[in-house]
């Protein structure tokens, strides 16, 4: 297991980069600890795939330096950098029995048999594959493919990282409930440093004690779920992460504090807006707002029961805010007021959150 | 296994073909399983004979030295050029601009008529002005096809595979490139050798395309008919007659209609077998 | 009614893909098919675009039996999980290409094209070809390529499965409002319980190629007809555990036992099964129905502003969810509250009493 150091870099695809869309990667810094969780949280084309194989090496980057501890790895190959990846669709090997899928990675490393058969009985213990291990691998369901990828990661002990690429998409629901948690209780058995890089928010947010949230080649926050999901940096990540997204009201401010439409709304903290700030918003996310008996006016718009809670559209002044009250709080008929938790209420400008 | 809705006119839609092949196909197989049993002495009168052709054919010399000479030729060219053609495959590029020239240079021979390959391979190894012959002779060996057996089929083999390697390659190729990137990474970050890569990504995923390659040179080399025949006409001797060679030689040379089609019967059986026999081989693992 | 199945049998060799089914369709409903992978989804909606016949069994569209009626001749518009369009075609063309086959005017086909990019908000993009596309500008101009023929039924295939997170949550919101607009009997297939909550409709539970229950979404969500509804219905899983009732009480594990309050006072002696909803175990015992189980800790996941509590009680393996940050160590124990008047009871035959 090793720290893992991403210093400066940057990549592109192109061999002559010119204008900044050019860039899959804009500069990045990131340090992640030994043995940690990790997640790397963005839409499609953001440029965490592109990361992943920098880390994995199957990328070499067009500029910065990628560390294993102290080590400088960033032109060594991916065979030498001592990782495992898991991929979005399962790879195993399709003539070879579900054992030897999982001691291929030791037996290409010349590990005694002896040692490679305790080594893939632990491992399938771990993943629940004890009973499969003699049957061809090509016969196995999607999630019993993923699970011996996964194996093949975890069965060698000197790892410094295993990489999951997006590895749930094939797998039904239920079953990525069972599979997630596992990871999860793998991570703390095993103690590997893991990164694992989704679209999905709710994959990124419970896997991870961090989560590096990225968007058109950049990072745009790191931080762990709690604080993406209390105090989102850019509008952003306020907008992706949660579902449905923060609320963003646009804003003017009067004596230190946002107005919305005339109304005055509570922040922690007064607003001093820096000069050529052209756009003040206030964030607040759909679960820290309330109906009370008194605060902002709004107008029903539509209920939509979800099962466990209701999403609820209100308008004030034709712009729509959006609530999520749980199963048994009530909703007004027609018309009723907003609180918002103030400590949750946070001020943007120009997208960045003020502090 | 989807069985789609029924819809009885899509036969109508079949009956052109249905036409063609029997037209093609059926009715000139009746007429020489209807040669075969019988003995004729011209005037188009004919006499019921019954398997008598058949016993002749199968106890013939002949035959048995035509048949082993086509398995020998057979089994030479599809180890030479099964291996080679995915040796071929395995090296060249996989994207970038000098993907499509390899494949226009591999599809090169492809397009040459089977007589010219025939001719120009005749020309080619001429030992006296043969550009092949000279430089084999050159080297120092005593080569001459149209007299000597071992250079005769050493010529054939090679002309075979320049012609049908291009195939195998272009097959395997098509096989290899259906292999998403992320086996290959996977591979490399398991510790995978290229021997491992090859032994079990590339060669299980190309398996479906190299069973249709193996099988369609296994068809086509034997019935080979035109280039042999062009280049030494079966000889020297008889040590280049193969099947069909022969199959000619009785049926137009000899006229001998009967003996012919029971032959031509009996090579149809044989090729039928042999082919069935392959695929049950190749799928057989598919199935488990 | 738009469409139904009678008695429809669907085998293929020696294996049944779907069992005697008989399901009516409502014209002008938004229905969505829920089942795992495999469980017979997409032979249900092959069968009704008629791609498929049945084995035995009738198939009624708009008061005709269309039983072996080849799709071509029938109204009916499909959507995929890939997306499907020519790549040779502009996005317009795409678009147009059901209206091209039925010889329509070109006004009209220019007319009718405008008006669903509009509604799909893909106009600016009529003059691109599908390769120059996102994957959700991909799936959008195959909707409205479904939407454009103007068919009474439009069958969709799990159609968001491909696309990211922000993007399916755009467009689920998005979808019933546009077939509520254009009156076509949606089917929608999907494998996730919360995507169904979202769309509303109505909802058909799948099961090994048997519908469990079929009605309102929210209804089949809070009223399960057994307990094969409820673990299709559920996300995440739901919990169940078996339970004795023994006199005026319920018991389970010999520690844990409740009053049998209500309809369930009534009960017989004898052996239930408990199913109860991950947010109707939590943390704190939110109402005096609250039972306490104790249980150990497997792993806890934090999204944000919910736990996820995995954990074992005796045999059996829980998944509870709560409201706030609480993390807990492996194997510690913790002190949960299962909301018996929110959990559901299921007699011997799995029937929900």
């Amino acid at each position: 297991m090793a720290k893992i150091t991403l210093d400066k870099i940057r990549h592109s695809y192109l061999e002559q980069p010119e204008s900044p869309a050019d860039w899959a990667l804009k500069q990045l810094n990131v340090v992640w600890s030994d043995s940690g969780a990790y997640a790397l949280l963005g839409p499609s084309g953001c440029g965490k795939t592109t990361l992943l194989n920098v880390i994995s090496g199957l990328l070499r980057p067009s500029a910065g330096r990628v560390l294993f501890d102290e080590r400088d790895v960033t032109d060594i190959p991916s065979d030498k950098r001592d990782i495992a990846q898991v991929f979005q669709f399962p790879v195993v090997y399709d003539t070879m029995s579900v054992y030897d899928n999982l001691a291929f990675p030791l037996r290409n490393r010349k590990v005694p048999e002896r040692q490679v058969k305790q080594r893939v009985h632990e491992i399938a213990r771990m993943l629940d594959l004890e009973d499969l291990l003699h049957n061809r691998a090509a016969h196995l369901t999607a999630d019993g493919k993923q699970k011996i990828s996964l194996g093949r990661g975890l069965v060698r002990s000197d790892v410094n990282v295993i990489m999951f690429d997006e590895p749930l998409t094939v797998i039904d629901p239920h079953l990525k409930w069972q599979l997630r948690s596992k990871l999860k209780q793998l991570h703390q058995e095993v103690g590997a440093t893991m990164i694992y890089v989704t679209h999905d928010q709710t994959e990124a947010l419970t896997f991870a004690d961090q989560v590096v949230v990225m968007h058109d080649g950049e990072v745009v926050q790191i931080g762990t779920p709690v604080e993406l999901f209390e105090k989102p940096s850019h509008t952003f990540v306020g907008h992706f992460i949660g579902s449905p997204g923060m609320n963003l009201l646009p804003c003017e401010i009067e004596n230190g504090l946002p107005s919305f439409f005339g109304h005055r709304l509570e922040t922690v903290r007064a607003v001093k807006p820096p000069a050529g700030a052209s756009r003040i918003e206030i964030g607040i996310r759909p679960e820290f707002i309330r109906f009370a008996d008194q605060g902002l006016p709004v107008e029903v718009v539509k209920v939509n029961d979800v099962g466990r809670y209701r999403i609820v559209e209100v308008a004030h002044q034709a712009h729509l805010i959006k609530l999520v009250l749980p199963e048994q709080l009530p909703v007004p008929e027609r018309s009723g007021w907003l609180a918002f938790e103030r400590d949750k209420t946070n001020v943007y400008v120009d997208g960045w959150i003020v502090t | 296994m989807i069985d789609k809705t029924t819809n009885q006119r899509a036969w109508f839609l079949v009956l052109p073909v249905v036409v063609l092949v029997a037209f093609n196909a059926l009715i000139p197989l009746m007429t020489v399983v209807n040669y075969s049993v019988q003995e004729t002495f011209g005037n188009n009168v004919f006499f019921f004979e019954g398997v008598k052709w058949f016993e002749q054919i199968l106890h013939s010399e002949r035959f048995h030295d035509s048949l082993l000479r086509q398995i020998t030729f057979t089994g030479i060219i599809l180890l030479i050029e099964i291996p080679l053609g995915v040796a071929i495959a395995l090296a060249m590029p996989k994207r970038g601009p000098w993907v499509s020239v390899c494949l226009v240079l591999m599809a090169l021979p492809l397009l040459i008529p089977w007589n010219v390959v025939g001719a120009m391979w005749n020309i080619f190894a001429l030992p006296d002005i043969g550009l092949l012959g000279r430089m084999i002779n050159g080297m120092g060996f005593d080569y001459n096809f149209t007299q000597r057996p071992l250079a005769a089929w050493f010529t054939t083999i090679l002309m075979d595979v320049w012609h049908w390697t291009s195939l195998v390659v272009l097959l395997a190729y098509a096989g290899l490139s259906a292999i998403p990137d992320a086996y290959y990474q996977a591979a490399r970050i398991d510790g995978a050798s290229s021997w491992s890569v090859f032994r079990y990504i590339q060669l299980p995923k190309m398996k479906r395309v190299l069973t249709i390659a193996v099988l369609l040179r296994f068809m086509d080399s034997f019935m080979i008919y035109t280039e042999p025949f062009v280049l030494t006409g079966g000889g020297p001797g008889n040590s280049t007659t193969f099947l069909s060679i022969d199959l000619v030689k009785i049926a137009l040379g000899q006229f001998d209609l009967g003996p012919a089609a029971a032959m031509s019967l009996i090579y149809f059986l044989i090729i039928l077998v042999l082919s069935w026999i392959f695929y049950t081989l190749m799928m057989r693992n598919e199935e488990q | 009614m738009a469409i139904e199945l009678k008695q429809v049998i669907k085998r293929v060799g020696a294996d049944t893909h779907i069992h005697r089914t008989d399901i009516k369709l409502e014209e002008g409903r938004f229905n969505i098919l829920l089942g795992t992978t495999l469980s017979g989804k997409t032979t249900l909606l092959r069968l009704m675009a008629g791609l498929e016949r049945p084995s035995s069994g009738e198939i009624w569209f708009q008061g005709r039996n269309v039983t072996g009626v080849a799709v071509q001749q029938r109204r009916v518009a499909m959507v995929y999980q890939q997306f499907i369009n020519y790549p040779n075609l502009t996005v317009y063309e795409n678009i147009a290409s059901p209206l091209n086959v039925v010889r329509m005017p070109a006004a009209e086909i220019a007319q009718r094209v405008r008006k669903v990019a509009e509604l799909l908000q893909i106009e600016p993009l009529l003059q691109r070809m599908p390769s120059e596309l996102s994957g959700g500008q991909q799936q959008r101009t195959a909707l409205a390529r479904a939407l454009v023929k103007e068919s009474s039924l439009v069958l969709l295939d799990e159609p968001l499965a491909n696309l990211d997170y922000k993007l399916r949550e755009e467009l689920r919101e998005e979808l019933p409002k546009l077939f509520r607009d254009s009156g076509a009997t949606v089917v929608y297939a999907t494998t996730e319980p919360a995507e169904a909550l979202l769309l509303g409709g109505y909802t058909a539970t799948l099961h090994q190629g048997r519908i469990t229950q079929y009605g309102p979404t929210a209804s089949v969500y809070r009223a399960p007809d057994d307990l094969l509804s409820a673990q299709v219905f559920s996300d995440p899983p739901i919990n169940t555990a078996a339970i004795r009732k023994r006199g005026a009480r319920f018991h389970y594990n010999d520690r844990v036992s409740w009053l049998a309050q209500g309809k369930y006072a009534a009960l017989p002696d004898g052996s239930y099964t408990l199913a109860f909803r991950p947010h109707h175990i939590t943390l704190a015992a939110n109402n005096r129905d609250s039972v306490s189980v104790t249980g150990k800790v497997v792993v806890t996941e934090i999204s944000g502003s919910e736990s996820v509590v995995h954990m074992r009680v005796g045999s059996d393996t829980w998944v509870s969810l709560s409201h706030g940050i609480h993390q807990f160590a492996r194997d510690q124990d913790v002190e949960l509250f299962v909301q018996t008047d929110n959990c559901f009871y299921f007699d011997e035959q799995q029937r929900l009493i």
